[in-house]
């Protein structure tokens, strides 16, 4: 680790290999963020536009759709997450005993659908939870529910959807991290911990969650960024219908650009929006993770 | 890697679980249980894709969960109503392209990130880990007015070049090089080989394993890629598997059977590559965590 000083030609290389990166980036990243919060002060339609100070924010907080999708966004964000990781951390800990059968059958069965195409998991969504589909058929049949559930048309049971889809297609993501940073934890320390007493549910939370935390957290912030920006899903399952009961942000963004008159300044605001609440829950999951390790 | 790792883990003692025992095998069979059911829910989509391309849309309505006679029909109407070989050509020349140059590029840097650090390139490094927290949406829309500006709609460039320099890939690729023994550079220097040479001759044959992980996540994300491509092609003639099978759901009264159809189409590449490099992607999901 220790640095020891680079030589001329050393660093001029350092500079080749990351040049092309960084030119890239400057244009494709840089450029456009910095464009995107000028443009968050403008106000206009199409590329007429011209200063308009706070006008976008305020426009902002009268305007019922943008509540409307970033509460949605935020009930996603809140609802799913934590769904998922603590399903994936679960199955990564089963996954992870070496006395269990089948493991690679088990770890390729979860992992499979992080490999679909969007395009058809959206299908394949679509019509599994149509109102007569194969999931509402299944569900009677097992007699959890009487009536068959309108997953598409009813505003909750839609939000439902959603989450089972989002839910179904990323758990096997996150776990494959757990696995791999759960290899990486002495065996011996669970062996210890038996050995004193503790259940498998206090071995998974005193040992394994403190011990995957830096993994937890860097999946945790992963997960927050792809939910705040939820466009896939609901622009195919339910197009973020019905009325506006799953439209998200990033929905709302692309609405405002390419389907109504474009209005790049206030549609860039709505993009802000998101960038701010991404920067406070990472800082906010940061903190919460050094709190709990003292 | 370490799978089997410790043998010598002891025999199963009966843990103390407090006031009453739970026996032992109640909770492995819950957890093959549950593990049986996550299977299930994960695998039964992919069988419902299999068997909705043999039945007519109205059976898929109606929850038909047994095989069909009209996959032919089916596989005709959606050769009849898209232009399967130019969708997937275009799909695979975008996804191509967009990988190798994106692994190309990234790995480059994550190498030269990690094998050469000064303090500035360290804090370059640390603004970049900041940008990763930007969502696309907000780079959405002044990408289009830039690549409208640089007369590129409606090209492949205009799909790729915005995602070739990915800071996941290049944060990735920094995280496996740690792992990367120094004592084979050092001895390739000693036999007089430029800082390229280590990497083209040194590096990549050594990291095979980091490639193919990324290469899998890489080409997924190209191959599935559907919000940008949505924006930038608008030429019926350059759409994506992707972008047309998913316009073919949204008509009126979709044809279920035929669009199932064009899903496993379009799945198929990336179930390939995945089971092709499976071993692998494990072992260079490893690489980068340790």
């Amino acid at each position: 680790m220790a640095n020891a000083r680079l030589g001329r030609t050393e660093h001029i290389a350092g500079w080749t290999f990351i040049a092309p990166a960084l030119v890239l980036l400057g244009i494709f990243m840089l450029y456009p963020i910095l464009w995107s919060l000028w443009m968050s002060f403008q106000v206009g339609k199409g590329m007429n536009f011209s200063f308009g100070g706070f006008a976008n924010i305020i426009r902002l907080t009268k305007d019922p759709v943008f509540i409307r999708a970033l509460v949605n966004t935020l009930t996603f964000l809140v609802v799913q997450v934590p769904i998922m990781i603590g399903l994936a951390l679960l199955a990564a800990v089963a996954l992870n005993d070496p006395k269990l059968r089948f493991r690679g059958f088990f770890r390729t069965a979860i992992f499979l659908p992080c490999v679909t195409s969007l395009i058809a998991y959206s299908t394949l969504f679509k019509s599994m939870f149509a109102t007569d589909g194969i999931v509402n058929k299944m569900l009677m049949g097992l007699w959890i529910i009487q009536e068959p559930i309108h997953w598409l048309q009813d505003p909750f049971w839609a939000k439902i959807l959603i989450i089972i889809a989002i839910t179904w297609r990323w758990t096997g993501y996150n776990m494959v991290f757990y696995l791999a940073a759960l290899q990486n934890v002495d065996r011996s320390i669970y062996e210890a911990a038996r050995i004193d007493g503790a259940s498998g549910w206090h071995r998974f939370w005193y040992i394994t969650v403190p011990m995957l935390k830096p993994v937890i957290l860097f999946t945790t912030i992963i997960s927050t960024i792809g939910t705040l920006q939820l466009f896939d899903e609901v622009n195919n399952i339910t197009q973020g219908g019905p009325s506006d009961s799953t439209l998200t942000l990033s929905l709302y963004i692309y609405n405002l650009t390419f389907k109504f008159m474009p209005s790049f300044g206030y549609s860039a605001t709505v993009s802000w929006v998101i960038v701010l609440l991404v920067a406070v829950l990472s800082f906010a999951q940061f903190v919460i993770a050094r709190d709990r390790s003292k | 890697m370490t799978d089997q790792a410790l043998p010598l883990a002891t025999s199963r003692a009966e843990p103390r679980t407090g006031s009453f025992k739970v026996p032992h095998y109640v909770g492995r069979a819950i957890t093959y249980l549950l593990l049986s059911l996550a299977a299930f829910v994960s695998i039964f989509p992919f069988f419902w894709m299999v068997v909705g391309a043999t039945n007519r849309s109205v059976d898929i309505g109606i929850g038909k969960a047994t095989f069909g006679d009209q996959l032919l029909v089916n596989a005709t109407n959606f050769f009849t109503t898209v232009d399967a070989p130019r969708i997937f050509w275009n799909s695979a020349f975008i996804a191509l392209v967009g990988t190798v140059l994106t692994l190309a590029i990234s790995s480059l840097a994550g190498y030269g990130f990690e094998m050469f650090r000064s303090r500035f390139r360290e804090r370059i490094f640390g603004l970049m880990l900041l940008l990763l927290s930007i969502p696309f949406a907000a780079l959405m829309v002044p990408l289009f007015v830039m690549i409208s500006q640089f007369k590129l709609v409606g090209t492949v460039a205009a799909v790729v070049l915005p995602g070739i320099a990915s800071i996941f890939i290049i944060f990735y690729f920094r995280q496996a090089t740690k792992a990367f023994p120094g004592e084979l550079r050092d001895a390739a220097r000693v036999d007089g080989l430029n800082e390229w040479q280590i990497f083209f001759y040194i590096y990549l044959p050594t990291m095979r394993s980091t490639y193919a992980a990324a290469i899998i996540i890489v080409f997924m994300a190209n191959w599935n890629n559907y919000l940008w491509p949505l924006i930038v092609l608008n030429k019926p003639e350059q759409k994506t598997a992707t972008l047309v099978i998913s316009s073919l759901t949204s008509s009126y009264t979709p044809d279920f059977g035929m669009i199932l159809f064009g899903t496993i189409l379009a799945t198929l590449p990336t179930l390939i590559i995945f089971f092709l490099l499976q071993r692998r992607f494990v072992e260079g999901m490893l690489g980068a965590v340790k």
